[in-house]
Order: structure tokens, then sequence, then C-alpha cells
């Protein structure tokens, strides 16, 4: 019915049929049944749905998966093992920044990003590379710190 | 739990990040053709009472009756157990409880509810009691093993001890032995000095899934065979489906049926892109009823109206006739507009219809209520209707409501598969149950630069009246004037009333915060254009009035002292204070904001400082705090859904603006010690952000506001107050 199209992501090459224009974030949550990359509002607006391509960070809900063959997808079951991600993570739990954590996959994997090409991140940096991702339990303050700390490497 | 019909998905991490933590969230999936049965497995294991498992190897499950929804309470309420029962924290796991009110009835509400931030306040005893009498049923089953008193037994950390023989054994070993023993009838519990859980700032248990995507939130439910719909509510209020044209929609690659309601349509697809293209297709004419010429000017015009009438008194101190006829006359009249929840988990339930059951996947606040409303619309028996729990990603109030549940088991009901309906974004702002618009009028009268008289008539819907009809006595929906009966203040001669206004077609629920972010609001307001009207500092003003209330005089003392209030700020920057006395905490807040030429607003520093009695998990608290500032904060500065014939105007975040990282500014929360019972938190933050926020303002530029959300041009520089 559609072509088949092909992915690494975490890792795996991936071939499913999808329409060309579905997005990224439908693919992995409805067909390939990764749900911890979340819907949050579908306009690229909240950054709940923010995986790497290529190691940056996009908004998966507004990207057609044809944009990303043959491309690398990383999402949050996997950048741990990164380690810009593995030490986002750490300074995650032991800043205690999560609530409900809904958002909080794509916080990581937006922070995990920032590190990668920003090892030592001022606020004006955080602020440029965080102010995407909306988080509606209000953890800001603490998604600062923990920034802070995992740039330190002192989690 | 290892019930054999249930996917149980375990973390341990491990490593520096090792909390020893387990955490036990079920997806039951199961096999097709098994028969669902409700969770919460006791066989084979020590349980003492609905909410403590003890197995064999020492596993200790707790059966949370309140909801995670990222307030901390499975964390805090498992500390308040595990305290009385000694268990060894490390063994502690978590598990949603099933719906029951009988077992896990909220005992303020006698519902399985989780809001009003009262899960620690109304499980404080019950659930230490609880955790108390299993211990001592674990020491007597110990003694009698050992042929001893139980009083020469000891238990901490998960084990019972006799120190004069040396012998001890495990929970887990006596976890048998301990179930056949008769619970004490009246067991003592610990005196708050022996505390050794309570207290402490412990790891959450929810948040090590959460950073790796393996938390289970409603959204994330598969079953074998599950497709996913997507729903277009009437847009107008009330409204109905008129004709629908599915032609074109049915042509859309991986759509499978079209489902009309009553009053909404659904596309059935294999994913949800497929709903979506599908819902995009359809052609759809509405009957929009009596109300699709409704616009906010009607809503308001409409409140201000029905808000002179005289209310139903509520509280009324000395001759307030009498107090208002002298001094220096006050009057002024607060508005708030409707506000939409947005929680970041789009609104949506998994639902399967069988010929004789109905199994409900979702993340809800109101569990039994949401069971008993899906029997209904599934037309099957009660004890046919299975829910499974799941976390919540955010609920903040709109999760009270099983609306959505029952949405998707009608469309459930025309297939034979598990269906997951989910609202876009879009439906989620407009087909909201919306905190509703208030009017809040104050009178007051100065004598001697004190308040002499103080009349607070609330106007506003009654969310009770619809929500629990036998709380509305009366005429009084004792939500919406919680706080403005509980007034912090010495007020000789003090009234209030209320107004039960609901607003024209608009459906009204709880907000966090509920009532008394309105009544704190204009309470609070009223307070700093009173002190302004007495030429008194807005800090010095209010601790003359709380001579009686030495709880939030502390608090506000500490924080006139962290906030640095009074030292000189430069031009258009302000401090605004906020006392509150919500939720049983005493916390008072300080915001430091400037206001730039145009009226732009950035928030330069918050110090907030609380007494919510014990504090169970002083870390929570603050993260609570810090939380609910900002969620308070986003609704001063950008919150109202407006409504234009008939429709709700607002769609998404880009309209419906949240606050972001950027402008957020340095928040510094300070949790005093205290020996009192705990108070409420998850709301509390809400309610201070936009009076002391206002209250900045009006100090920066001299600008009275009297409308939330806060309005720009009134703050362009050159404008006067």
């Amino acid at each position: 019915m559609h072509m088949a199209t092909t992915l690494t992501i975490n890792g795996e090459t991936k071939s499913f049929d999808a329409p060309p224009e579905m997005p990224l974030l439908w693919v992995l949550r409805d067909i390939l049944g990764m749900t911890g990359t979340k819907f949050g509002c579908g306009i690229a607006q909240c950054g709940a749905c923010t995986v790497h391509v290529d190691g940056k960070a996009v908004r998966s809900c507004v990207l057609p998966v044809s944009a990303v063959a043959n491309r690398t997808v990383t999402t949050i079951e996997h950048v741990g093992s990164t380690p810009a991600g593995a030490k986002v993570q750490k300074a995650w739990l032991e800043a205690e920044v999560i609530q409900c954590g809904y958002c909080q996959s794509g916080q990581i994997m937006a922070a995990a990003a920032l590190l990668a090409s920003t090892p030592n991140p001022d606020d004006s940096d955080i602020d440029a590379a965080m102010a995407g991702n909306i988080c509606r339990c209000g953890t800001y303050v603490r998604i600062r710190e923990a920034i802070k700390h995992a740039a330190n490497g002192q989690s | 739990m290892n019930a054999p019909n249930s996917f149980s998905r375990r973390t341990l991490l491990t490593g520096s990040l090792a909390t020893g933590f387990l955490l036990a969230f079920h997806l039951p999936l199961r096999a097709a053709g098994n028969e669902p049965v409700q969770r919460d497995v006791t066989e084979g294991k020590f349980a003492p009472n609905a909410f403590i498992r003890i197995d064999e190897t020492g596993r200790t499950v707790l059966m949370m009756p309140q909801v995670e929804m990222g307030q901390g309470t499975y964390t805090s309420i498992s500390a308040v157990i595990a305290e009385e029962l000694d268990a060894d924290w490390s063994k502690v796991e978590v598990q949603h409880a099933p719906p029951n009110d009988k077992l896990y009835g909220n005992p303020t509400f006698g519902l399985q509810v989780t809001g009003n931030s009262n899960s620690i306040r109304a499980w404080w005893l019950p659930l230490r009691k609880a955790g108390a009498t299993a211990r001592a049923m674990l020491v007597q089953a110990a003694a009698s093993q050992w042929g001893v008193e139980p009083a020469s037994c000891t238990a901490s950390k998960g084990v019972v001890a006799h120190a004069a023989s040396g012998r001890k054994l495990t929970y887990g070993e006596l976890a048998l032995a301990a179930q056949g023993q008769t619970p004490p009838k009246d067991v003592a519990i610990k005196d708050p000095r022996d505390f050794v859980l309570i207290g402490q700032p412990l790891k959450r248990l929810d948040t090590p899934d959460k950073v790796n995507g393996k938390a289970l939130y409603g959204i994330d439910a598969i079953l074998p065979g599950m497709k996913i719909a997507v729903i277009a509510n009437c847009p107008v209020f009330g409204g109905k489906v008129g004709k629908v044209d599915d032609s074109a929609a049915t042509k859309v690659a991986g759509v499978r049926k079209v489902v009309v309601l009553d009053d909404a349509v659904a596309v059935i697809g294999d994913h949800m892109w497929a709903a979506k293209k599908g819902l995009e297709a359809l052609k759809i004419e509405w009957n929009e009823g009596p109300n699709a010429k409704i616009s906010t000017k009607d809503v308001w015009d409409d409140l201000r109206k029905t808000s002179q009438k005289d209310g139903a008194v509520a509280k009324s101190d000395g001759d307030i006739a009498k107090a208002l006829a002298s001094g220096d006359k006050f009057e002024a009249a607060y508005e708030l507009p409707f506000l939409a929840h947005a929680s970041m988990e789009p609104i949506n339930a998994t639902v399967h219809v069988r010929p004789d059951a109905c199994e409900i996947w979702t993340g809800t606040q109101i569990m039994t209520r949401v069971q008993s409303e899906a029997a209904k619309a599934a037309g099957v028996p009660v004890d046919k209707v299975i829910v499974n729990q799941h976390l919540l990603g955010g609920g903040f109030g709109r999760k009270l409501e099983p609306d959505m549940v029952v949405a998707a088991v009608k469309i459930a009901k025309q297939v034979d598969y598990p269906v997951k309906v989910i609202w876009t974004r879009e439906e989620d702002i407009q087909h909201d149950v919306y905190r509703p618009v208030y009017r809040d009028q104050i009178t007051a009268s100065l004598v001697d630069g004190k308040v002499a008289g103080w009349k607070y008539k609330v106007a506003g819907s009654a969310v009770l009246a619809r929500w629990l009809p036998p709380a509305f006595q009366k005429g009084i929906d004792i939500d919406a004037i919680d706080a403005a009966v509980d007034a912090p203040y010495d007020f000789a001669n003090f009234h209030v009333e209320y107004v039960r206004a609901e607003p024209l077609s608009v459906p009204t629920g709880f907000w966090r915060g509920v009532g008394p972010n309105n009544n704190v609001f204009a309470v609070e307001c009223a307070m700093d254009e009173l002190a302004r009207k007495a030429g008194k500092d807005p800090i010095e003003f209010r601790k003359s009035m709380l001579t009686k209330n030495p709880r939030m005089l502390a608090v506000l003392n500490q924080v006139a002292e962290k906030s640095g209030w009074g030292q000189p700020l430069p031009a258009r920057v302000g401090r605004g204070v906020c006392v509150q006395p919500s939720f049983a905490s005493f916390i008072a807040t300080v915001v430091e904001a400037e206001i730039d030429d145009y009226g732009e607003i950035a928030l330069r520093r918050i110090t907030s400082v609380v007494d919510t009695g014990i504090a169970v998990n002083p870390d929570t608290v603050k993260a609570q705090i810090e939380g609910g500032l900002i969620f308070g904060l986003t609704a001063a500065l950008y919150g109202e859904i407006t409504i234009d014939k008939g429709r709700v105007q607002q769609s998404n975040f880009h309209d419906y603006r949240m606050m972001r990282i950027n402008e957020t500014p340095k928040i510094e929360v300070t949790v005093v010690k205290s020996g009192e019972a705990p108070g409420g938190i998850g709301e509390a933050g809400v309610n201070a952000g936009p009076p002391a926020l206002r209250n900045a303002i009006y100090a920066a530029t001299g600008v009275a506001l009297r409308r939330l959300p806060i309005d720009r041009k009134l703050l362009a520089a050159g404008k006067k107050a």
C-alpha cells in the first residue's frame, strides 16, 4: 500500500509501511509501540515529542517520516546510552526534577542535545535550548539546576 | 504481584542511581479470551488491610488509594504507611488500588477521589493506624513463635527482634504467620519524634521510570488488536450532531470506522494519523442549538448583573452594617476569567467493551465514578467494569470528570476490539470543564489604619452543586467561599456571602487551586489597596491584623526577611506579597517583578515561606510550591478562555499560552519545621502567584489591576492608576 520506510531507531534498523507524510511521532507510538515519546500538541509548540535525528533535537509530531528515511533516530528509550543523555537522566533524578513526568521525555531529549553540542551551557544557552519545551507542572527551576549539574559532571 | 494474567514491568536502577526502590505498575495485558479480573491479588500474602501486602520474600506492596499525577503522593503515602509499619523502605513497591469506595474511599469525601490537596490530610491518621496495626500483627507472630511477650520485641526496617535472646525474623519470614494473627483493637501510633521516614526528603518512587520512557500513562496503553480513535465534539456547548457525510473519510487509508454519537463524531483508524486524516475528511453538519450566539461579553454581562443580588450568607460576625457605615470606605470588584486545564497528557481513554463486560485503561482522579458511569454507558453491571488506573500526565481537576471515559465507552460499544480514544490538543482546550468566571466584591471600612468592617461577596459557578450535590447546602458552594470565610486576618465585623451564578452555556469544573484561587486573589488585592489607603506598608498593614494567627504571622515575618522586603528597587520594579490560609497550610509569598515601558512583565525573583505542619516529604513540598507558583503565574500572565458564537476561541499552546523556562525566575521556597498535623500542598502555590504578582505590579506602577489575566495595555509607562 505504501512504500516501506527504513529507519535506524536506537541502533536498530526498522522497516515498516506508513504513509510518507505520517509524522514520526505516530510511527514511533502506534506502529512501533514505543510510547516513551509523547504527544502534547501536534503543532511543535510544546516539545513533548522531542527526539534526536542525527543527534539534533527535533519535534517528531510535525516531522514526516519520509524526511528521516535512512537517518539515525534516537528516542528517550535509548538516550541513556549516549554520554550526554546518561548524565542528564542521572541529574534529573538527583535534582528530583520530575513531577507528572509527561513532558520529561522531551525535556530530557532537549537537554541531552544541548549538552552534546554545548558542554557548559549558561543560563541563556539553557533558555534558548529549552524554551520550546512546556512543563505544565512547572519544573523549570529544577530543569535549569539539573542541566548545570549534568554539565559540571557533579551528578 | 505476579498475577499470571498481568504484565508487570519493574525497573531497578543500578550503579550510582540505585535507589533500591521497586515500582510495580501493571499494564494488564492478557491473552485473548481470559476473563478480565480487577487486580489486587492477596493470596499467599500477609494482607492485614486494604493497603499492605507482604509476601514471603519480604516484598512489601502498598496499595495507593490516591492517584499520582505528579504531586508526589505515591511516595508520601508510602512513607506514612511504611513509617508506622517499620518497613524496609528498600523493599517498598507501590501499586494503583483498584476502584473500591469502601476500601479506598477518601475519608473526607467517602469517594475514591484525589483532589482539594487532601491526600495526606485525609489519610494521615487512617494510614498510620493501618501501618501500626500490621506491624503489631508481625510482632505478635514473632513473639508467639518465640514464646515471649510482644512488648519485649522491637521492629525496625522490616525485621522483628527480641533483644534479650538475640533472635530476629524478617517480615517476609513472618508474613504467613502474621496473616493468622488477630489485629489489635486500638493500636498505638508513633510519637512524631520517633519518625525515621516522615520528614525526610525521600527520593520519589515514580521518577526512575519517568527518565527513560518506561512510565505508563493512560495514553500509553497498548492492547492486542487495539485501534486508535480521534473525536470531534460539537464545537458549540450543548449542540448535537446533524448530518455526517463520511464518504471521503472512509476512503482514507487506515480508517476503520466512523462512529456518530449524539453530540460527537469519532473516526477509528489503525493509528492516530489515519484517524486524524479521516476526521479531517468528514463533512459534519452540527445542530448548534440555543447557545450558538453566546459570547464572552454575554457571559460577563450576565455575571455582573447576577452578582448584584444579595447572596446566601456564609458567615457573619459582629455588626457589618454598622461597621461599614463609619470610617474610610473602600469598594472593589475583582474578576477572574475562564481557564482550561491543559494537562500535558491530552485527554484519553482506552476501552474494550465485550458483550457482558467493559474494561478501561486510563489515568483518572475519580476511579469509582469512572467505573459507575462507564457501567451505565456500556449497559453492564458496575462489577463487570474493570478500571486499570495509570499514571496521570497531569490532572489539575480535569480528570475529576468521567466524560472522556463515557464517550470512549460509547465509541468502543460500536466495535468488538479495544479502542484508544485520544483527544487532540484542540479538543482538549475546547471541550474542557472550565475554571469558572468569578466576580468577587469586597466592601470594607478603615478606622485608625485597620480594617473595621469587611464584607465579601463571591459570585460564580457552584461546581460542587453539580459534582457532589449533597455538599451544596443552603445555597452555599463551600468551595467557592473556602478561603473567604477562612480569612487569616482579625476582622471584628466580618461578612461573607455567596451568589450562585452559572455562566451562560459554559461547563465549569474544578481547576488546580480550586475555590481559594478566587478568594486569595480578591482578599490579597483588596488588602494591598487598603494598605495604600491607610498609608501603610503592605506587610506592616497585614501584620497588624494577624495578631491571632501566629503561624501566618511567623511565615510573613520570615518572607519579609528572605525576600529583602523594603530594600530599595529600581524604577518600575516592585515587590508584592500574598498571605493565604488555604488547604490548612500557612504560606507567605513575595514576587518581585519589573514592568517595562510597554507594559511587558519580567519576573525577577520569588520567595515563599511555607508552614504546612509536618512536611511528610519536605522536598516534595518545595517542588509543589515551585510548580504551583508557575501554574498560577501562567494564569495571571496569559490564561483566558474566551467564547464567540458559542465556541471556545483558543485551541492550542500558541493561543493558550504557558509560562516557559525563559520566563521563570529564581524561586526560593523555605519549609518551616512544625509539629502540627500536615496541611495540603499540591494546590497552595497556585493561589499565591497571581495576587503576589498583581501586588508587585501595583507597587511598581501604581496601577491597581482588578481583572486577570493581566492587561499589559494598562501598564505602559505614563498610564496612571
